[in-house]
């Protein structure tokens, strides 16, 4: 009875398997058990891919656990609840109604009669700031509007909870910075009719300024790793050494390496099936430069990387740890060292770079290897794409093969290891110089 | 999606962004089946001694007072066809995108029929509606209406199910989310998202619709002759009577006709569907029509519109709700593997209700019809597959250039764009009387100077498309190619023809679908007396159908739709997925 009280939402051992063309099925979210109580804004902290996405959708009843269950107020979830509303990473308004009747939607689907529905309409337009656009269309508005429109749209049905998908992610720094203001304001001041906040997010400063605590996510598959309370005072300063200390910590919690797995082991999937993230090796370059640069002189820690460059950690973890993968780099305690390797490649000049990288890319990257390896047997020197992706989509889903195989693609392009005909979907070792 | 690239909408060639150039089984399958439906109606005609009708009403005479009133009818005919055709999309094409064993024939056999020559229809289907009427006109207004239908139909269907299957995901999760009724989803979700696209092809279908309504108003199937009353009747008369007076007077009224329905109609639809477009930012080119301003600027509308929009508003939150469980719940084991087994079970009857069609349809032939018969419909298919390609390569020829030109100049394109949708509707059957003339008077070879009028109504689609491709080409990079002082045939070659393909493309394929149909009235033409005759698949259908000889019209279809189906297949898919792949612009 005690618990039915204060747990608003419950996950109790939630497993999420996605089937997979061949075999057994992809390993989403692994044993993930949470609580949200009253009053309290909650974080799931990951990066993309994490599953924290899915498991919302879970909480929301817009699709089934695998296995485990939900159960929001004490009753379980069998479908879209009345009890949660949620804002979307995308805003997902109906372009074609105004921002009054966006705003109407769910009133309209509870039988709510027209004058109470547009009394609750208007009074959620004026409490989210957007009086004066209710006969706006969405296109009309900025993105931080639209997302306000948004939000207006989940409390105007009265939930209990608010869950809340990577709702400032779309938006640019400044109207993010604005929104989440705003949204404390509302918070703190009791004027929002919901009992607490689900926050899904990938920028880790976010989770610290917002949340009571935070639930931070491995990837591949989804587990909490660690379960975070932040007892800073609200309005929290970004500047607050306490606050930046949690940060830090955070970054390396993320950073750290999983007990028992190789230093290449980041990537999910091992030897040719590796997953591979698709970034560019501008990037990698660019990183290193900037990392052997001053102010940092070949060792940077990653949070006062990420700010002045203006990268989240969906788009810096992965650059650090494909240089990771390929020893130009180390990465550990929320720190990035470069290698001596790393090093020298900064000091060459293109071909020098083209060539380091190259032996690198071969060496350490097993499925370049094995292509490269495969072009060099063959009489033709030429090899189908379709080989490779039918041996990729042995161990993973469709869509993670193309990106790996993109990924080795645009690499091998650089190192002039291989080359790639689109047309045709062949590798060969032809030289169009 | 075409409507929603830039620009003006473009009709999105139907399946053609589909996967696989050859053929798979379902699509012979259901093949088999639309033949085998055509069998089994010309079967039962034939079995009707075909009645000598006389028409209750008055017969049609050249009097110009009774042209107004002949034209309200034939547009009377055209609308009926339409509110039908919106009936079949909103009811087949839901029913595809809801059920996946419905899918699995509806779309093949959409894909199909609208490749099928709408004008061979009509042989079957007037004899079956004046049986199924007798002594009515009421049976010959439905068998001309179904022909109309029939040229409409599929477009707008396939159009309506590819939105349906195309709702964007996060809209689809808000209405799920909040629980929106079957019913609310679909004012709310599904008929806005799809409307730009579903309008625009309604517009086209109508467009071509002009065509099948003069061309299926008088006909001769064996002993019946129907003329109704509508302008196709009076044009039939004035030809008889050599009456070139009459026949431009039909003309001029047809352009009246067609002038209104583009004003009044066409235009202020497109303009008001542009609200509906899916995108999140504001274009600045929209789609402009002064009737739908004074609509929206008029005194008396503003207080009809919101009692319109009060009734919609009624309609949409009536409390119905046919079941239909939240999709993308997947279910659990067993209940897949019941799916499976569902699945089985519904391949099973269709593969019965085939093979029993492809037994019908040997039974039908085998009777009347030799292995040399068959070859004579293959050489005259080839013929007239000759006659279409060279009249599609020579109208691009010309109208690619002129296209583009025009396209690339804004003050231009405003002006011409309009125009060559007005020519795209215009039913160029109205004008072959004329051709026949010159063609008589001279003593020109038929073979070769009856053809022309294939592409004659058909060529502006080419025209248009090229223009609206032209018109979305990015500034920039016509600006990057002027720095680089390309010559003019490299700019030809690397620059704008990769980048209009896609429309080019659309254009082209509605073109040459049109073109064939065409064949039918094309190939064969008389002035008074004098019959014009064009060797060709066209002329041997229209001759079987006033002969009666059903067996020769099933045969001439069968070949025709294989022929159109090929092409489509084998020339305009692939070009149309390199196009799509790699001169995509956006």
């Amino acid at each position: 009875m005690n618990t039915a009280l204060s747990a608003l939402v419950e996950v109790d051992h939630v497993r999420q398997l996605y089937p997979k063309g061949s075999g057994e099925n992809l390993l989403v979210l692994d044993d993930v058990s949470l609580s949200l109580r009253k009053d309290e804004i909650v974080s799931l902290l990951g990066r993309s891919g994490c599953g924290k996405s899915s498991l919302l959708r879970i909480i929301a009843g817009l699709m089934p656990a695998s296995q485990g269950k939900v159960s929001i107020g004490g009753r379980d979830v069998a479908g879209p609840a009345q009890e949660v509303a949620m804002v979307f990473q995308t805003f997902a308004l109906f372009p074609w109604l105004t921002v009054l009747e966006n705003v109407e939607i769910g009133l309209e689907a509870l039988r709510v009669d027209s004058a109470e529905r547009h009394k609750r309409a208007l009074a959620a337009i004026d409490l989210i700031g957007l009086d004066g656009y209710e006969s706006a269309y969405p296109k009309e508005l900025s993105g931080g509007m639209r997302q306000r429109v948004g939000l207006a749209r989940a409390l105007v049905v009265h939930p209990k909870v608010l869950l809340m998908d990577e709702p400032f992610s779309a938006l640019d720094v400044l109207t993010a910075e604005t929104l989440r203001t705003d949204l404390l304001d509302l918070w703190s001041e009791g004027r929002m009719p919901i009992s607490s906040i689900l926050l899904v997010t990938h920028n880790i400063e976010e989770a610290v300024l917002m949340s009571d605590r935070i639930l931070v996510f491995s990837s591949n598959p989804g587990r909490v790793v660690a379960e975070i309370p932040v007892t800073l005072p609200m309005p929290r300063n970004r500047l607050d050494p306490a606050f930046r200390q949690m940060v830090d910590d955070i970054y390396a919690l993320m950073t750290a390496r999983p007990a028992g797995k190789q230093a290449q082991g980041v990537f999910p999937g091992a030897g040719i099936s590796m997953l591979l993230p698709g970034v560019s090796p501008n990037l990698m370059a660019g990183l290193l430069e900037t990392v052997a640069a001053e102010p940092y002189k070949g060792h940077a820690d990653l949070p006062a990387l990420a700010g002045p460059l203006h990268m989240e950690i969906d788009d810096l973890f992965p650059v650090a740890e494909t240089l990771q993968l390929l020893r130009f780099a180390e990465l550990a305690e929320g720190d990035l060292r470069l290698t001596d390797a790393g090093r020298r490649f900064v000091d060459l000049d293109q071909d020098g770079r083209k060539r380091l990288f190259a032996q690198h890319l071969l060496a350490y990257v097993p499925l370049a290897g094995h292509i490269r390896r495969v072009l060099d047997e063959r009489g033709a020197h030429r090899a189908p794409a379709s080989r490779f992706r039918d041996e990729l989509e042995d161990h993973m889903s469709e869509q993670f093969a193309d990106q790996t195989l993109r990924s080795v693609t645009s690499w091998g392009r650089y190192a002039e290891s291989f080359a790639y005909d689109e047309a045709t979907g062949v590798f060969s070792l032809d030289n169009p110089s | 999606m075409a409507m929603r690239r830039k620009g003006r909408p473009v009709a999105e060639p139907l399946g053609l962004g589909g996967e696989g150039l050859l053929p798979n089984p379902y699509d012979l399958a259901i093949f088999v089946l639309i033949a085998g439906v055509f069998v089994l109606i010309a079967h039962g005609a034939h079995e009707m001694a075909a009645p000598a009708v006389r028409l209750a009403s008055e017969p049609v005479t050249l009097d110009p007072a009774n042209l107004p009133e002949y034209a309200l009818r034939t547009t009377l005919r055209m609308f009926a066809a339409i509110l039908v055709s919106l009936l079949f999309t909103f009811v087949v094409a839901t029913l595809a995108a809801k059920s996946r064993k419905a899918e699995l024939v509806i779309v093949p056999a959409l894909d199909i029929l609208q490749s099928v020559p709408v004008l061979g229809f009509l042989t079957f289907t007037v004899v079956f509606f004046l049986r199924l009427f007798p002594g009515s006109e009421f049976g010959a207004e439905c068998a001309a209406i179904f022909a109309i239908f029939t040229s409409q139909a599929w477009n707008m269907a396939f159009s309506f199910y590819q939105s349906l299957r195309t709702v964007p995901r996060d809209l689809d999760e808000v209405s799920r989310h909040f629980q929106l009724s079957p019913w609310l989803r679909f004012w709310r979700l599904e008929a806005p998202f799809a409307a730009p696209g579903l309008i625009w092809n309604t517009m086209m279908s109508m467009s071509g619709g002009w065509f099948f309504v003069v061309a299926s108003e008088a006909i001769t199937v064996g002993d019946t002759t129907v003329k109704l009353p509508g302008i196709g009747s009076w044009l039939a008369v004035a030809i008889d009577a050599k009456d070139i007076h009459a026949v431009i007077l039909a003309v001029l009224m047809m352009a009246a006709v067609i002038l209104a329905y583009d004003q009044l109609l066409f235009r202020p639809i497109v303009a008001w569907a542009d609200k509906f477009r899916f995108e999140q930012t504001a274009a600045p080119q929209r789609p402009h029509s002064w009737v739908y301003d004074l609509w929206r600027r008029g005194k008396v509308v503003r207080r009809v519109s919101p009692a319109i929009g009060w009734m919609a508003a009624r309609i949409s939150k009536l409390p119905l709700g046919f079941t239909r469980p939240a999709r993308s719940v997947r279910r659990s084991g067993a209940g897949r593997l019941a799916d499976r087994l569902a699945d089985r079970l519904w391949l099973l009857v269709v593969l019965a209700v085939v093979a029993y069609a492809l037994w019908h349809i040997v039974l039908f032939t085998r009777a009347s019809l030799s292995t040399s018969d068959v070859l004579t419909a293959i050489g005259l298919g080839l013929l007239t597959l000759l006659r279409v390609a060279v009249l599609i390569a020579l109208a691009s020829l010309i109208w690619v250039p002129i296209g583009v030109w025009i396209g690339l100049r804004p003050w231009a394109a405003t002006r011409v764009q309009p125009v060559a949708q007005f020519l795209a509707a215009f039913p160029a059957n109205v004008l072959f009387p004329m051709a026949v003339v010159v063609i008589v008077t001279w003593r020109l070879n038929p073979d070769i100077w009856l053809s022309p009028l294939m592409v004659l109504g058909t060529q502006w689609y080419i025209l248009f498309n090229v223009i609206a491709g032209a018109s979305a080409f990015p500034t920039d990079l016509r600006e990057a190619s002027t720095l680089f002082r390309l010559r003019t045939w490299q700019w030809w070659r690397k620059v704008i023809v990769p980048g209009i393909l896609p429309y080019y493309v659309t254009g082209a394929l509605t073109a040459s679908g049109g073109s064939w149909n065409a064949s039918i009235v094309a190939e064969v033409a008389s002035w008074g007396d004098t019959k014009l005759r064009a060797a060709g698949l066209g002329s041997y259908i229209a001759d079987a159908s006033a002969a009666g000889d059903y067996p020769r019209v099933v045969l001439g279809i069968v070949v025709m739709s294989v022929m159109v189906v090929t092409c489509n297949r084998l020339v305009w898919r692939p070009l149309y997925r390199l196009a799509e792949r790699r001169f995509r612009l956006d």
